[in-house]
């Protein structure tokens, strides 16, 4: 069952993009071309940086996903793969950053602003229980006003 | 119980300070891709000449002695633009520029150097731009510099000029090899 998704989905991503950028073939073996096509959704286009080697019909884009396509067949791991693009491009080219020395603070931001936020606003709230209210008489003299 | 109020004060601060950072900090480009292959070995590559498909042109050629790498086309506009500049470099130093002619039209290309002159000593063919991605070239022209232990010490992105060469390139190697 699970072969059987997995092939409608490769075949799927094939229709898909044989419409729109990527003109290759794909690879005769249907595992190894839903791989491919999950790796260049993940891979950045250097020349227009926004986008991904799906995306982009430069010729740096074609040459990259025929790179990809290449070590794919050769039987290489989606991990080999990234380090191969990476020892050229650095980290730069995938659009899911590692987490490194460089790239910590990104991705714990969430986290810590999450957390940061979370305590101001307890404190907050329990600030205002421990209020006394005071202004009762002021509200009152304004109910009569009105 | 005064100080809450800065606060809000002091991020802003804060983030001004990495505005100023980022515009006038260093030399900070966020166009600029930093390549990891400063500091490490040059990529071999083995393709033939420009114009003779029987003479092999091959890193292993210039291994020993600081050299440049430039990667150009004759479609690239930036590579027009640097083309006087190679040519003062070239008869500056004797430092040799190899020259990578990357997926470019072989008769256009020769045409180009025997109209505008050839700066380089040596021009490879890369026709399927194995070479540029072996080099992490993401847009001509890029230069490189590669010292006497054969490590890339120095990368330009974008027309180089002789200026660029005297204070990046020249400036990295010792005085003794560059002219």
């Amino acid at each position: 069952m699970n072969a059987v998704v997995r092939v409608l989905a490769a075949g799927l991503l094939v229709a898909t993009t044989a419409l729109a950028i990527d003109t290759e073939p794909p690879l005769p073996d249907p595992d190894q071309q839903a791989r491919y096509e999950a790796l260049i959704h993940e891979l950045r286009c250097l020349q227009c940086r926004s986008q991904t080697l799906a995306d982009s019909d430069v010729s740096l884009a074609a040459d990259l996903r025929r790179e990809v396509r290449r070590l794919i067949a050769e039987g290489r791991s989606d991990a080999e793969v990234k380090a191969f693009l990476t020892a050229r491009y650095g980290d730069y080219v995938l659009f899911r950053p590692p987490l490194n020395q460089r790239t910590w603070i990104l991705w714990l931001a969430p986290g810590l602003l999450l957390l940061g936020g979370g305590l101001i606003a307890w404190r907050v709230v329990r600030h205002r229980t421990t209020l006394v209210p005071t202004d009762t008489e002021e509200l009152d003299a304004g109910n009569d006003r009105s | 119980m005064k100080a809450r109020f800065l606060i809000p004060a002091a991020s802003v601060a804060v983030l001004f300070g990495f505005f100023w950072y980022a515009l006038k900090g260093g030399n900070y480009d966020p166009q600029l891709i930093d390549s990891p292959l400063i500091n490490r070995a040059a990529p071999g590559f083995s393709t033939v000449r420009l114009g003779d498909p029987n003479q092999p042109l091959g890193l292993q050629q210039y291994l020993g002695k600081p050299f440049v790498v430039n990667f150009w086309g004759t479609w690239c506009a930036g590579c027009r633009q640097e083309h006087p500049e190679l040519l003062a470099i070239a008869h500056e130093t004797r430092i040799p520029i190899i020259g990578i002619d990357w997926k470019d039209d072989h008769a256009a290309a020769a045409n180009w150097l025997a109209e505008l002159g050839n700066p380089f000593q040596a021009v490879g063919i890369d026709d399927d731009g194995k070479i540029a991605i072996d080099w992490g070239v993401y847009g001509a022209p890029e230069t490189f510099l590669v010292d006497a232990q054969g490590r890339v010490i120095h990368k330009q992105v974008g027309p180089m000029t002789l200026d660029v060469w005297r204070k990046e390139f020249a400036a990295r190697l010792p005085a003794g090899a560059v002219k």
